[in-house]
């Protein structure tokens, strides 16, 4: 075997989230942050039945407010010898899970907490501050109006829709899918709120093309979860679920958010993950019983399942007709209602809902789901797991 | 304009806002000889090949609609003042790789919302003005071709 081989070996099926937790999802909660946070990861824990003590990894958002000195104080961790931060908004969140999938691999921790608390709902929105902004959409975009993602996005949204044929109804059937699965989670905000394509299509516009119902929602929640060796989580209490492969993705010439300047705006950071995530994998896309993609926008689903391989260059869109996306289609997504209408906790919902998935007790169950691709957001330096019972 | 966002120049922009106040639109070119390559956004290095030296080259002002959007509240009270209003990204003629971000207008100082939408294709050709936005600041924006 070559060097890079060995290296691969060590981290496939090395590690496995033993447990996850999550609080209530809402558009206000009365909490604090770190009290969400802290109940995340004590519910995590208590869910993989490893005592707080035992704690030595963190990995989190850089985004996140909590920081481990306040957690680890609270919860009572002991040593922690290995913390990590991951940056680029939602498109850290699988990587907090593979930071931690590494640290565990290679001896550097043995058990790792990965959360994520916000009160995105009750809290104010980023874009507002105009004291604090981004070096290149401040000279370079902000000015002219492009303040909000969904403006950012909506500029790529309207080209991919232009290059290839793609149209509101393929936005909405994303939509959709993760509104009927959250009409089955009685967790998610939109629970009991069902959508119609004449409440999609009559809905306001947020950024032309992008209406309403193509933006996640704004809420308050946190989850955790706990990794640790393959063979430690095979005596906890919950049935293991593997790290098969993690990537996180950069891709060249690459711009967050505001990705105009390259060559090819439209082949996004997912397209990077998915290259090293198949490469140290032993199944692919075909493979995939179930998914959970980042789904800040609708338009989002589209790019991914290209960039993921599910179909072909400008294919994206295609693919989510004919309930493709939905329980019993082609590739069920975003089982739990995703970050349109579960509750967006940028994406780490998705990843304990891959974990749900895995252990056969999601709320929009696939039969017999036996491996789950979860992925961070795109149109922004991202990352994916490959999850596998 | 009162309210809205001017830009935040840097060091490695300065160049394009010095150029745009004389109503010129320049891109930064790497300046080794055996590579010549234009870059945007400006920065201290060449990403082909790494040379620190760098040109500002005279663009025609010519460009085409690579992308739109037409945002609506909430936003920022300056801006929701105009809205829905449009937010384009211009590739040059002379460049098609290098892409601007701006707004099309009706005059170099009108309304952010001066140019009906549904005047506004991907493709449409659009050619630069200039707007004195305030101290020392001087945005470029795009005016339809018949």
């Amino acid at each position: 075997m070559t060097a890079w081989e060995v290296a691969v070996t060590a981290l496939k099926d090395a590690t496995a989230i033993a447990g996850i937790g999550q609080t209530a999802f809402a558009k206000q909660l009365p909490e604090s942050e770190k009290t969400l946070a802290c109940r995340a990861i004590v519910a995590a824990l208590d869910d993989a039945g490893i005592d707080a003590s035992e704690v030595d990894g963190f990995a989190s958002y850089t985004m996140e407010e909590t920081d481990e000195v306040e957690v680890a104080k609270a919860i009572g961790a002991g040593d922690v010898t290995f913390f990590s931060k991951v940056g680029y908004g939602g498109g850290g969140s699988c990587a907090t899970v593979a930071h931690l999938a590494a640290a565990v691999a290679t001896g550097q921790a043995s058990v790792g907490v990965a959360w994520r608390s916000r009160k995105r709902g009750s809290g104010t929105r980023p874009w507002k501050n105009t004291a604090v902004q981004l070096p290149t959409p401040a000279q370079w975009t902000r000015p002219y109006g492009l303040l909000r993602p969904a403006d950012e996005i909506g500029m790529l949204a309207r080209r991919y829709m232009h290059e290839y044929g793609a149209t509101r109804d393929h936005l909405f059937n994303v939509a959709l899918a993760c509104r009927n699965r959250a009409n089955q989670n009685p967790d998610a905000v939109m629970y009991e709120r069902p959508l119609t394509r004449d409440m999609y299509m009559t809905s306001r516009w947020i950024s032309e093309p992008l209406c309403l119902f193509d933006n996640c929602l704004e809420t308050d929640g946190a989850l955790a979860c706990v990794i640790v060796s393959a063979e430690r989580a095979r005596d906890c209490r919950q049935k293991p679920v593997y790290l098969h492969s993690v990537a996180q993705g950069l891709p060249a010439q690459h711009h967050g958010m505001v990705n105009y300047w390259n060559d090819d705006p439209l082949t996004g950071p997912a397209w990077t993950a998915a290259r090293q995530l198949w490469k140290q994998a032993d199944f692919g896309p075909d493979d995939v019983d179930v998914a959970q993609i980042y789904d800040a926008f609708t338009p989002l689903i589209p790019l991914s399942l290209e960039g993921y391989g599910f179909c072909g260059r400008g294919e994206g869109a295609a693919f989510t007709e004919g309930g493709a996306l939905e329980s019993g289609g082609r590739l069920p997504i975003n089982t739990g209602g995703g970050g349109l209408s579960e509750g967006y906790v940028h994406g780490f919902n998705l990843i304990n809902e891959g974990v749900k998935q895995l252990r056969g007790v999601s709320t929009a169950q696939v039969p017999d789901a036996g491996t789950c691709l979860v992925t961070a957001g795109e149109g922004v330096p991202t990352s994916a797991l490959l999850l596998r019972s | 304009m009162d309210g809205l966002l001017l830009p935040v120049v840097d060091d490695d922009g300065a160049p394009f806002w010095e150029y745009a106040a004389r109503g010129e639109l320049r891109v930064q070119a790497c300046a080794a000889p055996e590579c010549g390559r234009l870059r945007f956004p400006p920065r201290p290095c060449c990403p082909h090949c790494r040379s620190f030296e760098s040109e500002w080259r005279p663009m025609s002002g010519r460009g085409r609609i690579w992308s739109y959007v037409l945002p609506h509240p909430p936003l920022l009270p300056a801006y929701a003042a105009q809205a829905p209003y449009n937010a384009v990204v211009v590739e040059l003629a002379d460049a098609p790789r290098i892409r601007l971000v701006g707004n099309v207008v009706s005059g170099p100082d009108a309304p952010l919302d001066s140019v009906d939408p549904a005047r506004l294709r991907i493709g449409a050709p659009v050619r630069a003005v200039f707007c004195p936005a305030g101290p020392g600041v001087t945005l470029v924006r795009w005016l339809l071709e018949r």
